[in-house]
């Protein structure tokens, strides 16, 4: 009965999504306030009967009702509760399930946080966020509705949710990673009703500006729990693989932090505003391609799990029809809008073009490197991968050059800076840099040109940031000035530090990790990187749904004892399958990481041993960079300015700020 | 041509230049950085060029998988119903790796035909098979011999 009200709930959810896609933006075309008026109301149901919806698919995980194909397909009675809550979203329907209520989820936030917004704009607003709904409801409910039922024939036990998802990476990834891909839909929403309404302007870009960062720090934060889960979890000791799902993710948010800087230049100067209008797009578009790419089963990974190619037909149809109708949509309205401001050559707004076009070709690379195998297979059949050393070769360097352009881009002025002031600025940077390099390089011993160039690059960028925190606060004195400054500015310093955090850890953990396979036989011990590492067999573990043998592997610096390891190699008793499952002891500088390969004979294992230093930067970055944007949302300009910005944008009052 | 004009040439101009040596240095990448698929059959013909790093894919021939007594070295073949191909790979083998089980092998082949793989890929699902290994299979005309029974159908 439940299920059936959980499918009846998503069906008037879809019901509610046509009429808010549709009669408000017909209503701000003709100037109905009733029209306009059912957005708000429209948006509230469809979010309530979407969480009923989410609430019954849950229920029938935690009481195990097996008629449901899908819980029997992605669960079982003996799985541990907390599984049984994120095997909800631990497969196809259920995921989509939870995308839809993510973004009816966004979009009742901004029905309930742009009130101030003028009614036109919000209606179209939301009734473009209705139609994005619309599209994945009738996908949700035509080809994967996650209530279909196995009656009669109800099996009595589930076949269990996949391994390798039951962990606690995965009960938080998805729902992360899709708050930020649905999150973008806002920022392509108001791109879209600002072109429909034919007005983009300041006031735009600073609707639009929290709503992105806001996005991009739930996808930033949903890409460091996946790379995170993929090191500990897939037993390689790998954190980025270069995968198509991998860049799935990664490439919307290459191309929202081009958005994050283009919407500010348009939000302070008025300039770039058909660019970020594209941006927009082209963000929520990978998104979707993203989807496309990791739903449709072209792909296949954990993550693929709809091999059927109706799905795939549906959510391609959808991509064109959303990536067709709004690039028609720019292309009659973009010609319309001009910038009235110019800039000069040595000005912030040059070197966050820059910025967006180094992210850009960035995303461009990844794209074509990503989607090369697919295209060339759908056109002649010939099978082949890209290999990681593509991206590398591409990638890196690219990121090196924007690292190099962010200490100026911080520095430098809007408008215009003055040469001598600006060069002024930067050569003790660049010296202190130079020499923090060095230094780096002199300590670390064994010379990589990696390391020098990484660690001259985060100094550089972090010393900018101080340099500037010290320019800022001439006037006030330091600790008065520091208090005055924004919460935007802090975030923004924040990222920038979290970039340098992020590079360092990439560059040390690839360079100076020291790694071995090896067979090691009880009692076995054998040096690695100055540790020595001490096997001492394995012993027999049982889970609550599984079986496993689980190692002791003792590490020693010198005499002294500094880690006991235990990897375990489970086989998960449903599924008879077999799962690594790394021992790990995480530092600061270094995390030991032991994995254990297949049983050899005479209690032998092959045995893979890895010391990677800094390996914990790379997620620490991410964070950072994350919690930057999140700090810089809540800056106070956001919302206490509403009132007057909206007059400003009705034209009602001639000066904002 | 009037100053304005000649600074829009020169700057359209540059962008060209800009996308087009990037366009280049992009797919030079890419092409010393593909690899190509390759079944056992082709292997066997001589058609996989010796030396680049290449993939292929296969059923683990039951049986023939040979560990070293003392090191992570082991070698197997790979066989696509039609012919078949030995594999030396030194290290840990994924958890996976079965014999009659669909893999993939990344790595070069050598003057005797064996592959040199540096990496062998099994993915994390009984009943799956990789896409490359069930096409090789089909072009074997064997993939009717495997379907449905173990090791997974290739739906």
């Amino acid at each position: 009965m439940i299920p059936e009200l959980g499918h009846l709930g998503m069906i008037l959810a879809l019901c509610l999504a046509l009429v808010q896609g549709t009669l408000p933006l017909i209503g701000a075309w003709r100037g109905d306030r009733l029209w306009m008026g059912l957005a708000v109301p429209a948006a509230w149901g469809q979010f309530a009967f979407l969480s009923f919806a989410f609430v019954c698919l849950t229920q029938a995980f935690l009481v195990d009702d097996f008629s449901v194909a899908y819980v029997a397909g992605n669960s079982n009675s003996a799985l541990p509760w907390y599984y049984k809550l994120s095997a909800v979203w631990g497969a196809h329907e259920g995921s989509l399930l939870l995308w839809a209520l993510i973004l009816s989820g966004w979009t009742f936030a901004v029905s309930v946080f742009s009130r101030q917004l003028p009614e036109e704009m919000l209606a179209r607003v939301l009734g473009v966020m209705g139609l994005i709904s619309v599209g994945f409801l009738l996908f949700l409910i035509v080809t994967s509705n996650p209530f279909a039922r196995l009656l009669p024939q109800t099996p009595v036990d589930g076949r269990d949710l996949n391994p390798l998802l039951q962990d606690f990476g995965l009960i938080v990834h998805p729902p992360m990673l899709y708050m930020g891909y649905v999150g973008f839909s806002v920022a392509f929403a108001f791109a879209i009703a600002a072109l429909l309404g034919g007005r983009l302007d300041a006031a735009w870009a600073r609707w639009s500006r929290p709503w992105t960062l806001v996005a991009w720090a739930f996808l930033g934060i949903g890409i460091v729990l996946g790379s995170w889960w993929a090191y500990y979890e897939l037993g390689w000791g790998g954190w980025w693989f270069w995968d198509p799902v991998e860049n799935a993710s990664f490439m919307p948010w290459l191309l929202g932090t081009a958005l994050l800087h283009s919407l500010a230049v348009t939000e302070k100067r008025g300039v770039f505003k058909s660019w970020t209008v594209l941006l927009a797009i082209a963000a929520f578009s990978l998104s979707l391609l993203g989807t496309f790419l990791v739903r449709s089963g072209v792909l296949t990974s954990v993550h693929a799990f709809a091999n059927d190619p109706e799905r795939g037909v549906f959510i391609l149809i959808f991509l064109l029809v959303v990536v067709g109708s709004s690039l028609t949509l720019f292309a009659i309205r973009a010609p319309v809008v001009r910038s009235q401001v110019g800039f000069a050559l040595r000005s912030r707004e040059t070197l966050l073009l820059v910025n967006n076009l180094l992210l850009v070709v960035a995303t461009s690379t990844i794209l074509l490197g990503t989607l090369y195998p697919l295209l060339l297979d759908a056109l002649s059949g010939a099978k082949l991968s890209v290999g990681p050393p593509y991206f590398n070769a591409l990638f890196l360097p690219l990121m090196g050059l924007l690292m190099l352009t962010l200490a100026v881009g911080v520095l430098v002025r809007w408008k215009d800076t003055p040469l001598r002031w600006l060069s002024g600025m930067l050569a003790p940077v660049l010296l202190a840099s130079v020499a923090l390099a060095l230094l780096a390089a002199f300590v670390l011993g064994d010379f990589a040109w990696a390391v020098l160039a990484t660690a001259f690059l985060a100094a550089w960028v972090v010393l900018a940031g101080a340099r500037d925190l010290l320019d800022k606060t001439r006037h006030k004195g330091l600790l008065k000035g520091l208090h005055a400054l924004s919460p935007s500015y802090w975030g923004m310093q924040l990222s920038h530090l979290g970039i340098a955090v992020c590079a360092l850890g990439i560059v040390l953990s690839s360079q100076e990790s020291a790694e071995r396979d090896l067979r090691m036989a009880p009692g076995d011990a054998v040096e690695l990187g100055g540790y020595r590492f001490v096997f001492e067999g394995t012993r027999h573990h049982e889970g609550p749904n599984f079986v496993a043998d689980r190692a002791s592997v003792r590490v020693f610096d010198g005499d002294d004892e500094v880690a006991v390891l235990h990897p375990e190699k489970r086989l998960y008793t449903v599924q008879r399958m077999p799962m690594t499952e790394a021992g790990i002891d995480a530092g600061f500088t270094r995390d030991f990481y032991v994995a254990l390969g297949e049983p050899l004979e005479n209690g032998a294992w092959a045995v893979r041993l890895h010391i990677k230093p800094f390996v914990r930067w790379i997620w620490l970055g991410g964070l950072m960079m994350a919690f930057g944007a999140a700090l810089a949302a809540c800056d106070r300009r956001y919302r206490v300015k509403v009132r007057a910005r909206v007059r400003e944008a009705l034209g009602l009052a001639g000066q904002g700020a | 041509m009037n100053p304005v004009r000649k600074r829009r040439l020169f700057i359209v101009l540059a962008i060209l230049a800009g996308v087009g040596a990037a366009v280049a240095l992009a797919l030079s990448a890419l092409q010393q950085n593909i690899n190509l698929f390759y079944t056992p059959s082709q292997i066997a013909a001589g058609e996989a060029p010796e030396g680049a790093r290449i993939r292929a894919g296969g059923l683990v021939e039951k049986g023939s998988l040979q560990r070293d007594a003392t090191s992570l070295a082991a070698t197997f073949r790979v066989t696509d119903g039609v012919a078949t191909v030995t594999v030396r790979y030194q290290g840990i083998l994924p958890d996976l790796f079965r014999e009659g089980q669909g893999i993939v092998a990344l790595g070069r082949v050598d003057a005797g035909g064996m592959l040199q793989a540096d990496e062998v890929l099994a993915k994390h699902d009984e009943n799956y098979m990789p896409p490359e290994v069930s096409q090789a299979l089909e072009k074997s005309g064997m993939l009717k011999h495997y379907e449905n029974g173990k090791p997974g159908g290739a739906q």
